[in-house]
């Protein structure tokens, strides 16, 4: 299910560096979780069977990319805690995914925006990742790569048909816009954790990134024959644990048996 | 032959090459019966794959483990693969989804009834694969040599991806029984809500089952009701006490003579019950298909009114 | 407006390099893009596949069973077209 890991973790990041290294794993690890967990709410719900298939494909990669990133981050942090720990003994303001991530699905369109937002960022920090010096990182983003391209594809077009479908699916793109164009800026905001493993070389820079990013979305949106939305004001938050209320709803259901039952094997 | 076929009606000439287990493929002609009968039970088995995705769906959001969510997530968007599948079989009998979906929609077409009981427990996840998938691939292995071509295409590629469903089932089971009491009181729970149920998806008795003699004619059945429930039973019992689970019924005893488990009556006032739409989630089984098809509407719209541009646009830059 | 549902398309996977394209299955999809990316979810999740053809059910045509006879019984006296057909002597090597 999650990627092999390689065999030494030889690592050529700085020791300094390795402190900031597990918290912003685990951002990667919760951030593809949380995405995949909503995602998975569409399974039997879909519009259509064609695409309840796809939205599963979907939320699985992310599932497997997410483990892969919790056992790293359980390596980094040698305390003996394990995937399962990390994923589902931690509180909600311990958890660092950006607030996009956790918004509910709401209609298609919703979920469709939601998904176009994440994988540009996604791929194009995957893109970097793989190349980057943290042997681990680069690893499991090697492989991911390939699946954020896939789910970018997929959800690119989806915005076109949606903005170039009809008045009523045009109506709820915009909606969706409304909705949650203030939760992408989050994505590209680097907080100190993200900024000190920039300053080392671990992480690209988000300026960059964010310039092969609006240059898609332009792409896109052209195509969907939507304007590009105005910059809004971004809400932020989520990767340093202050979320919107979603989460601990969210989290109250996928740590339920956890919780319920703690210390058991299943 | 020349002769032979001369005499012969075509429905004689049809079960013919059904008896030389020869299949019939869309084109061919068949008897009027033969496709309704067909049309009405591969959908009915793609109907009972889309609803049997919402009980265990129901868990996936709760899986206790990020392996159990990932194998639970993959398991149910199997069950899409196989209604589609399935679907597309039916279609090439000359109906379509659309119309497929609006029988279930309006309570024409029927599904399997197992899905109307709740799933209440984690260890019901471990039932559903363990029993349910256990007694449907028992139904489904002989519809692999059915006589229909793409239904028996269907039914291969469905049964490929079916055997990790019940070995996942088992292997859910047995970590609860190995686990803590707490667990293997669950899974003993589980297993008495659903023994009795699992062994209704077979139907009704061969003696109140009419069409069974037609549909096994026609090979688009190939064992009786009751022939299944007794193959079923003499496989459950032993991997139950494997488990040291009790299945609830203490009429099932080893018999000698037979060379099989006797067991106890079923509930047929149940089954009918349920069958008739008042098991406990029957309305919200076909409630949450038609919300999910009613609000996806829209969205096919969408999708359909954008190919439609785009080719238009094409056509003008050609 | 477009109340009908997508239109259906048969798929054709080749499993590996090599091999021919082989009919899988159908599904349904707005348009082709769709149907090649619909059909790598539906029916490649198992490695089964390393490159999908679509084409729209509508534009298949086929042999009519009611030609069968006509069409293939013919070819089946032509038993001189099988190597199997022919004695070669035993002590003949490589034929």
């Amino acid at each position: 299910m999650s990627a092999p890991l390689p065999e030494t973790p030889a690592t050529s990041v700085p020791a300094a560096a390795s402190n900031q290294l597990f918290p912003f794993v685990l951002q990667l690890a919760d951030t593809s979780l949380i995405l995949a967990h909503r995602l998975s709410e569409w399974c039997g719900h879909g519009p259509v069977l064609e695409q309840d298939l796809a939205l599963a494909n979907i939320a699985l990669d992310l599932l497997g990319e997410a483990r892969s990133y919790y056992q790293y981050a359980a390596e980094l942090e040698g305390q003996g805690r394990t995937e399962d720990d990390l994923a589902y003994l931690r509180s909600a303001v311990e958890y660092r995914n950006p607030l996009l991530v956790e918004q509910p699905n709401g209609d298609f369109a919703h979920t469709i925006l939601r998904q176009f937002l994440f994988d540009n960022f996604h791929y194009h920090l995957l893109r970097k990742l793989k190349d980057g010096p943290d042997t681990q990182l680069a690893a499991i983003a090697e492989k991911s790569v390939k699946e954020a391209a896939y789910h970018l594809k997929w959800s690119s077009e989806w915005v076109i048909r949606l903005g170039d479908g009809t008045d009523e699916s045009r109506k709820r793109l915009d909606k969706a816009i409304a909705t949650l164009w203030r939760f992408g800026g989050e994505l590209t905001t680097p907080t100190a954790t993200e900024t000190a493993l920039q300053e080392i070389g671990v992480l690209p820079d988000y300026a960059a990134l964010l310039a092969e990013m609006q240059a898609h979305t332009a792409h896109v949106f052209a195509e969907a024959t939507v304007p590009l939305p105005a910059p809004a004001f971004a809400q932020l938050g989520g990767k340093t644990g202050r979320h919107t209320e979603h989460l601990g709803y969210l989290l109250s259901e996928l740590q339920y048996m956890q919780r319920t039952y703690p210390g058991l094997t299943w | 032959m020349e002769t032979l076929e001369k005499v012969l009606t075509p429905e004689e000439q049809f079960q013919a090459r059904i008896d030389a287990d020869v299949r019939i493929e869309p084109k061919d002609w068949m008897p009027d019966a033969y496709r309704k009968t067909l049309i009405r039970q591969i959908s009915q088995h793609a109907h009972s794959e889309l609803v049997g995705m919402l009980p265990e769906g129901n868990w996936i959001t709760r899986a206790p483990s990020l392996k159990r969510k990932s194998i639970l997530l993959a398991k149910v968007q199997d069950e899409a693969g196989h209604g589609l599948y399935l679907y597309s079989a039916a279609e090439t009998l000359g109906t379509t989804r659309d119309q497929m979906l609006a029988d279930l929609h309006s309570g024409k077409a029927k599904y399997s009834s197992i899905f109307n009981y709740p799933t209440l427990s984690w260890a019901d996840m471990g039932c559903v694969g363990w029993l349910v998938d256990g007694a449907a691939i028992l139904n489904q292995v002989p519809l692999c040599r059915t006589s229909y071509g793409p239904y028996a295409r269907a039914m291969v590629r469905v049964c490929k991806e079916e055997s990790f469903h019940q070995r996942q089932g088992f292997e859910v089971m047995q970590t609860l029984c190995e686990g803590a009491p707490v667990q293997k009181e669950m899974a003993q729970e589980a297993l008495n809500r659903w023994w009795w149920p699992t062994l209704m998806m077979f139907g009704p008795k061969d003696a109140d089952s009419p069409n069974t003699a037609q549909s096994m004619n026609w090979r688009i059945k190939r064992f009786t009701n009751d022939e299944l429930r007794q193959k079923f039973v003499d496989m459950m019992v032993p991997q139950a006490e494997f488990l040291g689970l009790t299945v609830p019924d203490p009429a099932v005893k080893w018999n000698e003579e037979r060379q099989a488990y006797d067991f106890g009556e079923v509930n047929w006032d149940e089954f009918w019950a349920v069958v008739k739409g008042n098991g406990l989630c029957n309305h919200e089984r076909l409630q949450a298909r038609v919300q999910a098809h009613e609000d996806g509407a829209w969205v096919r719209e969408a999708a359909n009114a954008h190919a439609a541009k785009r080719a238009a646009r094409e056509a003008v830059a050609a | 407006m477009n109340q009908s549902e997508w239109p259906l398309w048969e798929v054709f996977i080749r499993s590996k390099q090599g091999l021919d394209h082989k009919h899988v299955g159908s599904l349904h999809a707005a348009d082709a893009t769709m149907a090649v990316q619909n059909a790598r979810d539906v029916y490649t999740r198992r490695l089964e596949g390393v490159s999908i053809w679509v084409v729209e059910s509508k534009h298949i045509h086929a042999s009519n069973p009611d030609d069968s006879e006509a069409f293939f019984d013919p070819a089946a006296d032509k038993v001189y077209r099988h190597p199997t057909f022919y004695e070669v002597p035993d002590s003949i090597k490589h034929m």
